[in-house]
């Protein structure tokens, strides 16, 4: 590697640990966002022309925050000497530049970037908006990376992230932490960006698409940021268990042949068990903290993947426990996917005869119209009962609607089997 | 990607004499804090002096003799560990250089993922490794 591009990446990585407590602070300093991330970028730009030849300075932190402080110290004197007579201008300038110097840009820096968290996804921006907010801001990713990730154009990635800069200027959205009855609802909103980045590359892992995949640690991390700047929310924990306890199945998720393996067919002796041990210690927090293994959506989702990661063979899942988390959960946010997924924990655990009157009762809700899972779990209770004739066609109308080819043609073998 | 972190011991740690660094445990106790409040720290720990340690030597001939710790030259023993899930090597780098250590060398060192493997290794040995994996798991 050259000297230059070895000095570029030194300036990323510094960029990336330092980049949201820079923002962040400039943030609480200037109450505008947008101008904290503009400030801040104006110092990696100089930290990249300069670095190469200076080299990286000991506290590159300390020499990014100075250089973006002058800027915006600069950007109020022009604005000053620009509004008042000549002769004022000495004056105005002591004036200004005093209280400068008091400025603590370095105080409270966690709790300003908790403060940025929240600012990145405040409900006022689209979900797209917040996603890509909270991965420049917060996260550190450039614009190209986030593009790249998203599979969108640079300059498409470019406009929505100073789009959403503008949105929360034109809202005038207070850089803070929210209070009271506010706070429960804003905090969804932030486990609701990291978990969408999560299955953003979640969703990728099984493709060919390796810097999808990262988006997944990236969400991690994210996690485990709130986590640790927001200890008392067991939602917080539970997301991070969630997303921990999924990811220690990447490693099995894929065949030989790139072929997606489901969960009960994984083998288990690939899943990570770091995480695994994470996972269920992030789990363990959650209740410990809010005394009960179904408080909220994040804390369940976290319960039933540790179901499964639990069982060091498929054949130890608790299916029982697993059907009761999927009712407690569906109580929480009744949605027909939760109740179908109760209907095959149920087959599991008390077998197809119990499970099938659920799926029956889901046949014609309007939101699975389309959704190839409720034939294909209906053809497997039914051929489970010794229904072949009613299986077979299940499968065969599951397979026509199936983008998926691996899939479809899973199911065509499956009805093909009922035929014997 | 995830890299280990290799600190090594030092005489005082391996007589146990950590009263006198009090100072030192205080700011690592920060940078701790600072790891995970940044979401990489993975793990980390430090270990027990090499005088409560064991070696097991293997003989040509895979026959095995054990040695009790103490272990000679404190500064070639690995003293604690860190796992760190970051971006980058150089990111790595960064982060370890605002560790308040002084007079040592740290070591960093990338963690395999199983794709390092795949087409140099015979299949049957990368399974045998994963079936081993899931045994290790079962100590809860």
């Amino acid at each position: 590697m050259s000297p230059e591009g070895a000095a570029r990446r030194t300036v990323e990585a510094v960029w990336r640990i330092e980049s949201a407590r820079l923002i962040a602070g400039l943030a609480r300093v200037t109450g505008d966002v947008g101008l904290a991330e503009d400030l801040a970028q104006d110092a990696l730009v100089a930290a990249l022309e300069q670095w190469p030849a200076s080299g990286v300075p000991d506290n590159p932190g300390a020499w990014l925050t100075s250089v973006a402080r002058r800027r915006y110290i600069d950007g109020v004197r022009r604005q000053v000497s620009f509004e008042r007579k000549a002769q004022e201008i000495g004056r105005d300038l002591a004036e200004v530049a005093d209280p400068m110097d008091e400025i603590e840009f370095d105080a409270h820096v966690e709790d300003d970037v908790l403060r940025l968290i929240f600012t990145a996804c405040h409900p006022v921006l689209s979900r797209d908006a917040r996603v890509a907010l909270t991965l420049k801001l917060v996260a550190g990713l450039s614009t190209e990376q986030i593009a790249r990730a998203f599979l969108v154009s640079t300059p498409t990635m470019a406009a929505r992230v100073t789009r959403a800069k503008k949105t929360l200027g034109a809202a005038r959205v207070p850089f803070e932490v929210p209070a009271g009855a506010e706070l429960s609802p804003r905090l969804a909103s932030v486990l609701e960006v990291v978990y969408l980045i999560f299955n953003e590359g979640y969703a990728a892992t099984s493709g060919d698409s390796w810097t999808r995949a990262e988006l997944c640690e990236e969400a991690m991390r994210l996690g485990r940021m709130l986590a640790a700047l927001a200890p008392g929310e067991p939602e917080a924990h539970g997301l991070v268990a969630l997303m921990e306890i999924q990811a220690s199945r990447i490693p099995a998720r894929t065949g030989p042949g790139g072929e997606m393996i489901t969960l009960l067919d994984q083998d288990r002796g690939r899943w990570n068990r770091l995480l695994v041990t994470r996972g269920l210690a992030s789990l363990a927090r959650a209740v410990s903290l809010s005394g009960s293994e179904v408080s909220g959506p994040y804390v369940i989702q976290a319960a039933l993947a540790a179901c499964h990661a639990r069982a060091l063979v498929a054949a130890d899942t608790d299916w029982t426990r697993i059907a009761i988390l999927y009712r407690i959960l569906g109580s929480l946010s009744p949605s027909p996917v939760i109740e179908l997924n109760r209907a095959v924990a149920v087959s599991m655990a008390d077998g197809p005869a119990a499970a099938l009157p659920i799926v029956e009762s889901l046949a014609d809700d309007p939101a699975l119209r389309h959704y190839h899972l409720l034939p294909s779990v209906r053809g497997d209770l039914l051929s489970r009962l010794g229904r072949t004739a009613e299986a077979r066609a299940e499968f065969e109308r599951a397979a026509a609607m199936t983008a998926n080819a691996a899939e479809r043609a899973h199911l065509l073998r499956r009805a093909a089997a009922c035929a014997c | 990607m995830r890299v280990m972190v290799l600190v090594k011991a030092s005489e005082d740690s391996e007589q146990g004499n950590y009263a006198a660094h009090a100072d030192e445990f205080a700011a690592m106790g920060k940078y701790n804090e600072e790891l995970l409040k940044a979401g990489i720290m993975l793990a980390g720990e430090g270990l027990a002096p090499s005088s409560e340690g064991k070696r097991v030597a293997f003989g040509e001939d895979g026959g095995t003799r054990v040695i009790d710790g103490p272990f000679a030259e404190a500064k070639e023993l690995v003293g604690g560990f860190w796992i760190w899930q970051v971006s980058s090597m150089e990111e790595a780098v960064e982060w370890l250089k605002r560790a308040p250590f002084k007079g040592t060398s740290v070591e960093l060192r990338r963690i395999h993922e199983a794709a390092d493997f795949e087409g140099q290794l015979p299949q049957e040995v990368l399974d045998a490794e994963q079936r081993l994996r899931a045994q290790s798991g079962q100590q809860p």
